[in-house]
């Protein structure tokens, strides 16, 4: 028998779908080596931590359908243990240092997903919500994380004791890789077979149920892999800024990077990069303009516009017009 | 003088008192929550904002208006429940058919906007509202000193949730509610106008924020963020009670004042976070919550 | 009275029990959950006073056709007429307050509250409604247990009280949803008693039925329905002669 290799037109169409992904992504990392030399890096810098964060919050909202209102808990919790133990112990390179703050995350996600799964929808933003606030009075009274003032003069160090990042763009690449690193996970996950099942069981929880898969494992596993990679973003963050501080710990954070996923577009790849540069570069603009003290009050409104009238985000109404026009 | 496990009795039952306060406070909120979420099945994350806005618009009525305290707690909630009713009907109402989770964002959106409108104004530090004359001073009780004041919050306290408890469970309007809760579709085929009702029960919850604002005002610093950071401890309680029955959220509220009390003499450092301990013990042994009917 | 003479001496509500004067006219209906076309042009009218069933098979669109009238689907157009009213661009809750009352299908009893408050709980839509203690004659065994929550009432009971207390509104046109299923013969019985009881108070009745036993001795008329249509009209002087064409239709 031959093995004829006949495609189908599902198989034409979905071959040209992933080549017409991978020159996307071709094209933004393209973007990306260049992007330093064309804005600030300490600007793109932050924008990939919070991209970042809100990409791993969406993993679990967009993919997962569980609404987070805790996730400042491991972008804090990442950012204070990397600080400590960077502060701390001037020998260790800062690629530990991040790796310890993102374990300390995924601990901290294993505890409180463990708890936060027991209740469903809106009891579960209520108890994320609440289990961040506990943490956030923690690190107000924890000795080492230097109260209200925060932890300053983190050192960046140099990168597997070679290349030093006290160079700003050294730093910038630093953070691109460990952005790319992060996405490729997510990106991964989503279109594996286990992500497959997650997007079953926020269809249909008890469907999901009565098929035999072991939903809270699912759940699970998705909330640790989601606080891990917001730890990531924290720890990797307080590298880069040298501070940690309760602003990442506080549930405005947990607000704004919900605000970031909304925005850019829950359940996209790209929502949340599209959200996190377009809510960052707002809030630096606004810093410096005369309208500095109403940036809660504008992303508060943002908030609403996009629950009334936007819940595709900007990338989800993008693939609405492209796919009206284009198919 | 006598001493509870080391701890003299008047400093003992001082902080029990002031927990209790606390417990007031939790359990007006947590009982307008949970009268919220009945109907309209969404989590009202602007109900520390209306709880703060009940307490500044008692202090800018009694700076600009010489609108008093005994004035304020009918007047406040009035027009803060009305502020909920358009709040509902121009604007929860356009996302009543959508996932619950999105009234949850909506909300918290709106918080935003209050607290951070308030902020540019009046600042983050506090002001502070003068204790009505004729609850000035305290008695001495023998076992504990009592401010007046505190024993009148807590009377009201009382008072507004049993009166709550009484019309939801005892009359015509309340089993309105009730069965609304359940089916509201029905009741339309009945002929009861549920949109109206879903307005008015928004507005009275909201009312109930409001009153408790007002109620807090001569207690604690007036300030825009009073009722953000007090709203999580609230639903942290709703997560203990669950919001299936109006006496549980009451008793929880209670109950949740005083441990935070207790914490309070014995163990200082946390009394901020005994609340969420208990929700973390609760989740683990009783998911559903201590009065909870489904997970 | 002929036609002309009642639109002589004024008002049809002066005449309650007038015989041939229109309660409900249903013209082509459609209805629509979300996507799904579920009617697709139902015709049909009730006189004053008249008792007919829609009967059909499961699916055939009866309970959307009942629940249309409501206004309780997603879209519908069309007309329906109730007393000369057209309804269709009402609000769901006036509805009722034209003298209709509603027993869904799958009762609609609150669990949260307690028999009695069950039946207090439709507001009156007309003032000559059944006073509570006619109720509890007709239906003494909600008396007996009118402390009860009630969902803990029997299958039975459940029914005769999602009856009941639309009896109390006053209502005049009664859209009753598959009140027999899944009860006992001898409630079924009781139950067939009431409506005889009803209609000689000059209630109009439309009644969905899949127990065609136990509507055909109580109809006027029947209309079979299929794929969200009114395939068939039989009256009950028809029906002997047509008894055979019918149970083709329903597949029995």
């Amino acid at each position: 028998m031959s093995a004829t290799q006949t495609l189908t037109p599902a198989m034409q169409r979905r071959r040209q779908a992933k080549l017409r992904r991978n020159a996307l992504y071709l094209v933004l990392i393209v973007i990306a080596l260049v992007a330093p030399f064309v804005a600030y890096p300490v600007f793109l810098m932050k924008v990939l931590c919070f991209a970042l964060f809100a990409c791993a919050f969406n993993l679990l909202l967009g993919y997962a359908g569980l609404l987070s209102f805790g996730h400042a808990a491991f972008l804090a919790t990442g950012g204070y243990f990397t600080g400590i133990m960077l502060a701390s112990y001037p020998g260790l390179t800062p690629e530990l240092g991040i790796l310890i703050g993102t374990f300390a995350a995924v601990v901290l996600g294993t505890l409180f997903g463990a708890l936060a799964i027991r209740r469903q929808g809106i009891y579960f933003a209520m108890v994320t919500l609440a289990l961040a606030q506990m943490m956030f009075f923690f690190f107000v009274q924890a000795p080492f994380t230097g109260g209200e003032d925060g932890l300053h003069g983190v050192p960046r160090g140099e990168l597997f004791g070679l290349i030093s990042l006290s160079s700003n763009l050294n730093m910038y690449y630093f953070v691109l890789a460990v952005f790319v690193i992060g996405f490729a996970i997510i990106q991964r996950t989503v279109h594996s077979p286990y992500g497959q099942v997650l997007k079953a069981i926020r269809e249909n929880e008890p469907r999901a149920v009565s098929l035999g898969y072991n939903v809270d494992a699912y759940k699970l596993v998705a909330f640790v892999l989601s606080a891990g990679l917001a730890g990531l973003a924290g720890s990797t963050k307080t590298v880069v800024f040298q501070l940690a501080s309760l602003t990442d710990a506080h549930w405005h954070m947990s607000g704004e990077v919900i605000l970031m996923t909304l925005l850019g577009g829950v359940g996209t790849l790209f929502g949340p990069l599209v959200g996190a540069g377009v809510v960052v570069s707002l809030q630096t603009q606004l810093a410096q303009s005369p309208l500095g003290n109403w940036v809660s009050v504008i992303l508060g409104a943002i908030f609403v516009i996009c629950v009334l009238s936007f819940r595709s985000g900007i990338v989800g109404e993008i693939q609405k017009i492209v796919k009206k026009n284009f198919k | 003088m006598t001493m509870i496990f080391g701890v003299p009795l008047m400093v003992f039952m001082g902080q029990l008192m002031l927990g209790l306060i606390n417990g007031a406070f939790y359990a007006l909120l947590s009982l307008g929550l949970a009268v919220i979420f009945g109907l309209l099945k969404i989590v009202n994350f602007a109900h520390g904002a209306m709880y703060m806005l009940g307490a500044f618009v008692a202090l800018l009525g009694l700076q600009h208006l010489g609108l008093n305290y005994w004035a304020a707690l009918l007047v406040v909630p009035l027009v803060v429940g009305g502020l909920g009713m358009l709040i509902e009907r121009f604007i929860l109402r356009r996302i009543a058919h959508l996932d619950h989770l999105y009234g949850l964002l909506l909300t918290f959106g709106l918080a935003l906007i209050f607290e951070g409108t308030l902020i540019n104004f009046f600042g983050v530090s506090g002001s502070s509202y003068p204790t009505p004359a004729a609850l000035e001073g305290g008695m001495n009780l023998g076992f504990m000193f009592l401010p007046i004041y505190r024993g009148w919050v807590l009377l009201a306290a009382l008072v507004v949730c049993l009166g709550t408890w009484f019309v939801i469970e005892r009359t015509r309007l309340g089993a309105y509610l009730r069965a609304g809760t359940e089916n509201s579709a029905l009741m339309q085929a009945f002929g009861v106008n549920v949109p109206q009702l879903i307005t008015l029960t928004y507005g009275f919850g909201v009312a109930l924020a409001a009153f408790a604002g007002v109620l807090a005002a001569p207690l604690y610093p007036v300030s825009p963020t009073m009722g953000s950071s007090l709203l999580i401890v609230v639903f942290a309680v709703v997560v203990i009670g669950g919001m299936g029955s109006i006496i549980g959220a009451v008793i929880t509220g209670l109950a949740m004042g005083l441990i935070e009390g207790l914490t309070k003499v014995y163990y200082p450092e946390a009394a901020n976070t005994v609340i969420f301990v208990v929700m973390v013990v609760v989740l683990m042994l009783r998911p559903a919550g201590l009065f909870g009917k489904e997970a | 009275m002929s036609q002309a003479a009642e639109a002589i001496s004024g008002t049809r509500d002066a005449h309650p029990h007038h015989d041939g004067a229109e309660m409900l006219r249903v013209s082509d209906l459609h209805a629509f959950y979300g996507e799904s076309h579920i009617l697709h042009g139902v015709d049909f009218d009730v006189k004053r006073g008249e008792l007919v069933t829609l009967l059909g098979r499961n699916g055939a669109g009866r309970s959307t056709t009942l629940k249309s009238i409501m206004n309780m689907v997603g879209r519908r157009t069309g007309s329906i007429m109730i007393n000369g009213n057209e309804t269709l661009g009402m609000k769901p809750h006036r509805i009722p307050r034209l003298g209709i009352g509603y027993c869904p299908e799958e009762r609609g009893i609150f669990a949260s509250l307690d028999v009695e408050e069950n039946l207090l709980l439709p507001p009156t839509v007309r003032s000559d409604g059944m006073s509570l203690d006619e109720i509890y004659a007709m239906f003494p065994n909600l008396y007996e247990r009118r402390r009860s929550q009630g969902t803990r009432l029997s299958g039975g009971e459940q029914q005769m009280l999602a009856m009941a207390r639309i009896l109390r509104t006053g209502a005049r046109l009664l859209l009753l949803d598959e009140i027999t299923e899944g009860l006992a013969p001898v409630i079924v019985q009781a139950l067939g008693e009431v409506l005889v009881k009803l209609k000689e108070r000059g209630m109009t009745i439309v009644l969905v039925e899949q127990n065609f036993r136990f509507a055909a001795p109580l109809a006027d008329r029947h209309f079979v329905m299929e794929h969200g249509r009114i395939i068939e009209e039989i009256s009950a002087a028809e029906l002997p002669s047509r008894r055979e064409h019918l149970n083709s239709l329903l597949g029995v």
